[in-house]
């Protein structure tokens, strides 16, 4: 750790850490501050832990991790949904070793065969006259599966905390919550359906740098250029050569090579709690035959006046803060999931929406390829920028980060800031607040 | 040998030692163009509406429509190629290299008219860029079109044994 930069006495000094304008490396280097994270912000904040797609049935579970917590999410028999810790409260072994499945009726340990309901609760010990007069008892809570402290379910999208206490979901969201409702309403039926296909990539930088890169507007056209031009070359060779205009994929890869101005003219917005919404050129809206089918069926669903506002909702890219990037309109999501200070794992998936023809689901998956699947020609250039910026700050070629641009000229309404161009740093300086909140927190130290 | 794991077992066709030997001078030469970088030759090796496919299960059965690693017709390997050459690419400054081991060629099916083919093989690749070595392994089916010029690829499905595991990177370009 670095000295007195770090410490005031009782081992932790935010403010050398985090200016308002600036914030030191060891927020990205420092193995001290990592694990303070994981205990002040993964182990308290409300993190993604699934979509309830993916557990459809009785007994379907999918695993992940809050922070350090190994987790179960699975589908009781009464259709609610249980996150518990993935450990076997007799010896401690893992329950679910898989990342998905189904476990029947009951968890069964595959060490001395304790069996579980899936609410956690045991249900079945073998050789139970062993625990007769000893201290081992049904009533005390160890002698089951422990359930998150806390466990909620926005529109399909579960979340938990390992916190008892604290705001609620919906009240931690606030306005960020947009970025769910923006991909549910633009469902006809209103819910989104999860495409089982996970991929994750290991980041071999911190978790900030990728939710920092998210929303940063001045990035795409220097870090992706090579893929936009060349995306625009084919553009124009496919028109050439087959007389038809490119499939709007090729817009989705094309569009990161347009002009820096036009980047600066999108809206940033920091939202409190660190939530923060690019709001840009996903809402173009084309006018070829699938879009106007959708539509239709979107008025028939909606109405025409509020399937108009569905449709004009103006997100590029959320993120929900620290766990998630959304991007609404092409229904896509990667969940952060810290390793250490220099590892972080992302876990990206893609949804279909309810009602919706299969044409307007091709426009998420080849998104989903495009920028988002491990051959990606975008993500390529970005986790190597990340890669390089950790290792520049794990160096002692200077101590600071500079979030300066724009700085003290945002627009401030409700605790809502506003950027004066789409260039302005607020996303970093806006997560860096939150940050700055749960790391000075009291308790659980 | 159960009568399922017979059932299990993969087709082959008798084929003739010659077809045996184009067909695997034909993915050796496969294996020295993407170790070399031969990205005009790449493009030649396949069929105007060939696709390469990596699927993102081993189970999957179908490409169109669902998501892939790889599914890639010849307008997309052509952007991958342009994003390649540009001196913008970041993540090719320093390239990467690749050195491919193709072997078990066993002819799946051979056309007896046309001398179309369906073949399996399996690879193994070491893959070094920027101080760090990574390693793939799997299997090709590749379907073949015998044309005047030499075969020509349809489709080659690419499965590589840790499909759903974590990947460390991206990968740059194919397998
Ligand atoms: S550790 Fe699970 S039953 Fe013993
Ligand atoms: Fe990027």
């Amino acid at each position: 750790m670095g000295g007195d930069k770090m410490s005031d006495g009782n081992g932790f000094n935010v403010d050398a850490l985090v200016e308002p304008d600036r914030v030191h490396r060891n927020c990205y280097a420092d193995n001290e501050v990592f694990e303070r994270e994981i205990r002040q912000i993964f182990h308290k904040a409300w993190i993604y832990v699934g979509h309830e797609s993916q557990v459809p049935n009785t007994g379907d579970y999918a695993t992940t991790v809050i922070g350090r917590q190994p987790v179960i999410m699975v589908r009781h028999q009464n259709r609610s949904i249980h996150v518990l810790y993935n450990r076997c409260p007799h010896r401690g072994a893992k329950l679910c070793a898989n990342r998905a499945g189904n476990t029947g009726g009951n968890f069964t340990c595959s060490y001395h065969a304790w069996q579980f309901k899936l609410d956690g609760k045991v249900r079945h010990i073998p050789i139970q006259s062993g625990y007769d007069n000893t201290r081992f008892n049904l009533n005390d809570p160890n002698s089951h599966m422990k359930p998150v402290a806390r466990m909620e379910v926005y529109r399909g999208f579960v979340f938990a905390s390992l916190s008892p206490t604290g705001p609620s979901l919906v009240d931690w969201l606030g306005t960020a919550i947009a970025g769910i409702d923006d991909m549910c309403d633009r469902a006809p039926e209103g819910e989104v359906e999860v495409v089982p296909t996970c991929f994750r990539m290991i980041q071999k930088s911190n978790w900030k740098i990728f939710l920092e890169n998210q929303l940063d507007a001045v990035h795409p056209s220097v870090t992706h250029g090579s893929t936009g031009l060349a995306a625009q070359k084919v553009e124009k060779e496919m028109l050439a050569e087959t007389g038809n205009p490119p499939p709007l994929s090729y817009h989705y890869i094309s569009a990161f090579a347009m002009e820096m101005d036009k980047w600066g003219a999108l809206d940033v917005v920091g939202h409190p709690n660190g939530h923060c919404v690019l709001q840009g050129y996903m809402g173009l809206r084309p006018t070829d035959p699938d879009t106007l089918e959708y539509d239709a069926i979107m008025e028939k669903h909606y109405g025409p006046d509020r399937a108009k506002e569905i449709l004009d909702v103006n997100i590029h890219h959320l993120l929900v803060y620290p766990c998630l990037s959304i991007q609404s309109p092409l229904q896509q999501l990667r969940a952060v999931r810290p390793i250490s200070a220099n590892e972080t794992l992302t876990e990206i998936w893609h949804f279909r929406l309810k009602g919706a023809p299969e044409p307007i689901y091709r426009r998420a998956l080849d998104y989903f390829y495009l920028v988002n699947s491990p051959s990606t020609m975008i993500n390529a250039d970005d986790l190597y920028n990340f890669r390089k910026c950790q290792e520049g700050l794990e160096s002692e070629g200077g101590d600071w980060v500079s979030f300066h641009r724009n700085a003290g000229q945002d627009l401030v309404e409700d605790g809502v800031a506003t950027s004066v161009i789409g260039f302005s740093e607020i996303p970093m300086r806006n997560q860096f607040e939150a940050w700055r909140n749960y790391m000075q927190a009291e308790g659980a130290l | 040998m159960s009568g399922a794991m017979s059932g299990g077992a993969l087709p082959v066709a008798g084929v003739s030692l010659e077809t045996q030997h184009r067909v695997e001078q034909f993915l050796y030469r496969q294996a020295e163009i993407l170790d070399d970088r031969l990205w005009d030759e790449w493009l030649a090796l396949f069929t105007a509406d060939a696709h390469y496919w990596m699927p993102a299960s081993p189970e999957q059965t179908e490409g169109d429509g669902q998501a892939n690693i790889f599914w890639e017709d010849h307008y997309l390997m052509r952007t991958r190629i342009g994003r390649i050459n540009h001196p913008m690419a970041w993540s090719q400054s320093p390239a990467n290299r690749t050195g491919h081991v193709v072997s078990n060629v066993v002819v799946e099916a051979e056309d007896a008219s046309s001398g179309d083919l369906v073949v399996r093989s399996k690879f193994y690749v070491a893959e070094y860029r920027m101080d760090e070595q990574r390693f793939f392994a799997g299997k090709y089916r590749h379907n073949l079109k015998n044309t005047p010029d030499g075969y020509r690829i349809e489709l080659q499905r690419v499965d590589i044994v840790n499909v759903e595991g974590p990947f460390d990177y991206v990968l740059q370009y194919w397998i």
